[in-house]
């Protein structure tokens, strides 16, 4: 069992828990994740790991309430545990010493960015961020990227906070306005991050994504997160999760994230019934 | 005097046309009766060819001689001296080419039923009695087995049954690898595999989940962090292989791995009591010719598919699944498809809807020393469907030789070791089953956790 040490409500539909677990904790690197299943007749799901502690040996999640698990997730508290936790899963992020980065986090995507930038800045590379969402409450984790870049970017779809947009725009804007990207990590949505690439290779700055798609064991055994990058057939776990965003077939993607609505609509009515 | 019959005593099975709707067991095995008139066919020869048939070396006349006199709890203690998942080995050991091929009623009429008997007394003792806790003098020595299938299973039980210290590491959230995850229930039914894995644990066997040894911790942390003194990884061959052809990722297709674990890891034919789902449709074709595939063909029809077929590019003669197998995949209805070799998935929408092959002929022997498969031009033909499922084979998972060094492994994956010791390149670390065999039985590993154990033992007494 993993014992929930805090949990944080970031807004109306995301959140964050830190998770006692260890073995996670000891050797977990930035652009890794873990494969949870909240109690005994539970799914399994991956989320991206958002920080940790490795002297506490904690390990931080952030997530958002979309699905029969993680409303599961979202209904535990502070001491209750969770059954199973695995991890760290995936290829650690390689980290090249640039002059700058920038750093594109779609809503809950901010999180998996978030130690990806922090581990940047450690090295010494200068970044900025530029968070999008629908509106004002889907942008998080502004306070926590303050300190590990040197500007702060906010687009939201309806304007009700920063500049109304999408974060392509802000991209757009920024490289108009002079200032030199070596790279773009782009983490967010399946259509987001289709959209950054496609800006991002228009202005010829080589993007990384991180990819999340649907898996069951995490370690190479299932195949079903397998993604189409330069033609070839990859598996998200083992080979990525991050992958040179020009390759990944985007299409592909969406359409195998979409592979179980039928049965997530059902089973998720059942939940609330 | 033996009983003379040539034919073995029919074991009760579910009918096919019932079967093929539920996962309960297929065979429901012996009642007494049955299991003494059975044992009585053993001739107890001198030769005793089946026990060098059995790659762990059951003393198969003697626990026979004990079921025919009634003695089923002296049969059990006699089989378990030398095999720990005697329940499991009843139902999938492959004992036409092992025990009972060799087995002297053989050459006129049928084998003695060995798997037969060996799975009526296994669940007999289980029905009368708890696992037992052994007294054991502990050694204070660690050994970490990587694996809780059934390579690591044995290691472990042999090894703690000497007194060392051992920690099961396991990557999934429940122990038991290939048994658990990979054969389904109605042919390995998952309570006897939990009745398995609670004797190892009596015996002192720590069983540590959800640890990715090559990601949460590495061979050389284990020895160097941990303090373990020797370490046996029983991994597995649990990487999928894929056709590699256009088409295979559209929505609807699947490794077996992946429709097999959801179905019996993860329950998904519970669905929606347990939140995992499994998409089967109405037409279903399996790709492959193995026991896997047939194990895949035989879920998807009691999920509910109308119509299931097996799609192999070679021959009846070149199947490598068990007969048994095959014949109870054609009782319940699977459409074999052979000589047919999958050239395109076919789509809409980015689903499947069919399957395009290429009808074989069969040539000169290849390397397997199977005839080769040969494509006959413009013979291609659609099939269509709503899921194909590739059961064409796993390899070794990367994570262990990527993270390892000083682990020699061959150029397909597999660890190379000492076949006399199961030692690898590396010094402490032994290797079997799977991961060393590639995909293959449960009794091979097990037999190879078994000699590993034994040369673990010799190693550290040496010290």
């Amino acid at each position: 069992m993993y014992k929930i040490i805090a949990k944080k409500q970031l807004n109306s539909a995301v959140e964050e828990m830190v998770v006692h677990a260890p073995y996670v904790a000891r050797k977990c690197e930035a652009g890794q994740f873990i494969i949870l299943r909240v109690d005994e007749a539970g799914e399994r799901i991956p989320l991206t790991i958002a920080e940790y502690d490795r002297a506490n040996g904690t390990v931080t999640i952030i997530y958002q309430v979309v699905g029969h698990t993680t409303r599961l997730l979202a209904a535990l508290n502070p001491g209750d545990s969770i059954v199973d936790f695995v991890g760290p899963l995936g290829q650690p992020t390689h980290l090249a010493r640039h002059t700058r980065v920038l750093g594109i986090g779609g809503g809950v995507g901010a999180a998996p960015l978030y130690p990806q930038i922090r581990a940047l800045h450690e090295m010494g590379v200068a970044c900025d961020v530029i968070l999008g969402g629908r509106s004002r409450e889907f942008v998080i984790l502004e306070e926590k990227f303050a300190p590990v870049v040197e500007n702060v970017y906010v687009t939201t779809d309806d304007g009700s906070y920063g500049e109304k947009g999408v974060v392509t725009d802000k991209l757009r804007s920024l490289v108009a306005s002079g200032v030199r990207y070596d790279e773009i990590i782009a983490i967010g949505p399946l259509v987001m991050m289709k959209f950054a690439v496609l800006a991002a290779k228009e202005l010829g700055i080589p993007t990384m994504v991180s990819l999340n798609p649907i898996m069951i064991d995490g370690t190479g055994m299932c195949g079903g997160c397998r993604v189409t990058v330069g033609g070839e057939t990859k598996f998200a776990c083992v080979d990525g999760p991050d992958f040179d965003g020009y390759l990944v077939d985007f299409d592909e993607l969406m359409r195998r994230q979409g592979m179980y609505k039928e049965e997530e609509n059902h089973i998720c009515k059942i939940g609330r019934g | 005097m033996a009983n003379m019959s040539p034919k073995k005593v029919p074991i009760p099975e579910q009918e096919p046309q019932v079967r093929n709707r539920n996962f309960q067991e297929v065979a429901l095995g012996y009642t007494a009766e049955q299991a003494i008139e059975e044992a009585t066919r053993c001739l107890q020869c001198k030769t005793r060819p089946c026990v060098a048939g059995c790659p762990v070396n059951v003393p198969i006349p003697e626990f026979i001689q004990e079921v025919a006199a009634g003695n089923f709890d002296e049969a059990y203690r006699i089989i378990t001296r030398e095999n720990r998942l005697p329940a499991v080995c009843g139902r999938v050991c492959p004992q036409e080419t092992q025990c009972e091929e060799v087995c002297v009623r053989g050459k006129k009429g049928e084998a003695v039923a060995i798997g037969r008997l060996e799975r009526f007394v296994a669940d007999t003792w289980m029905a009368g009695h708890q696992p037992e806790t052994p007294e054991i003098v502990k050694k204070g020595i660690k050994v970490a087995v990587v694996g809780s299938g059934p390579a690591g299973i044995t290691c472990a039980g042999e090894l703690a049954q000497l007194g060392y210290d051992v920690t099961i590491f396991e990557a999934l959230h429940a122990p038991g690898g290939v048994l658990m995850y990979g054969i389904p229930e109605f042919r390995l039914p998952k309570a006897l595999v939990q009745r398995e894995i609670d004797s190892i644990r009596k015996l002192g066997v720590e069983i540590v989940c959800n640890v990715i040894v090559g990601r949460s911790i590495t061979i050389d942390e284990l020895f160097e962090e941990e303090g373990f003194a020797a370490v046996f990884v029983g991994s597995g061959a649990g990487l999928p292989s894929f056709l590699r052809i256009e088409g295979e990722n559209l929505n609807g297709v699947y490794s077996a791995n992946e429709f097999l674990t959801r179905s019996n890891l993860m329950k998904a034919y519970e669905f929606p009591k347990s939140p995992t789902p499994v998409r089967v449709g109405k037409r279903v074709a399996v790709v492959g010719g193995g026991n896997v595939a047939m194990d895949a063909a035989r879920t998807a029809k009691r999920l509910g598919a109308e119509e299931v077929y097996i799609v192999y590019r070679r021959g009846e003669d070149e199947l490598p699944a068990r007969a048994e197998e095959v014949h109870h995949a054609r009782e319940e209805g699977i459409i074999f498809k052979l000589l047919n070799n999958p050239v395109k998935v076919h789509g809409e929408n980015g689903w499947v809807t069919g399957l395009e092959c290429m009808e074989m002929t069969l040539g000169e022997p290849d390397a397997s020393g199977r005839r080769r498969p040969i494509a006959k031009e413009g013979s291609n033909f659609v099939i269509g469907l709503d899921t194909v499922v590739v059961a064409i084979g796993q390899s070794p998972n990367p994570l262990i030789r990527q993270t390892t060094p000083g682990l020699e492994t061959e150029r397909w994956g597999g660890i190379i070791v000492n076949e006399e010791t199961m030692k690898t390149s590396k010094d402490g670390v032994y290797a079997g089953g799977d991961v060393v065999t590639g995909a293959a039985t449960v009794i091979l590993a097990m037999g190879a956790g078994k000699t590993a154990a034994r040369a673990i033992h010799e190693a550290l007494e040496k010290r």
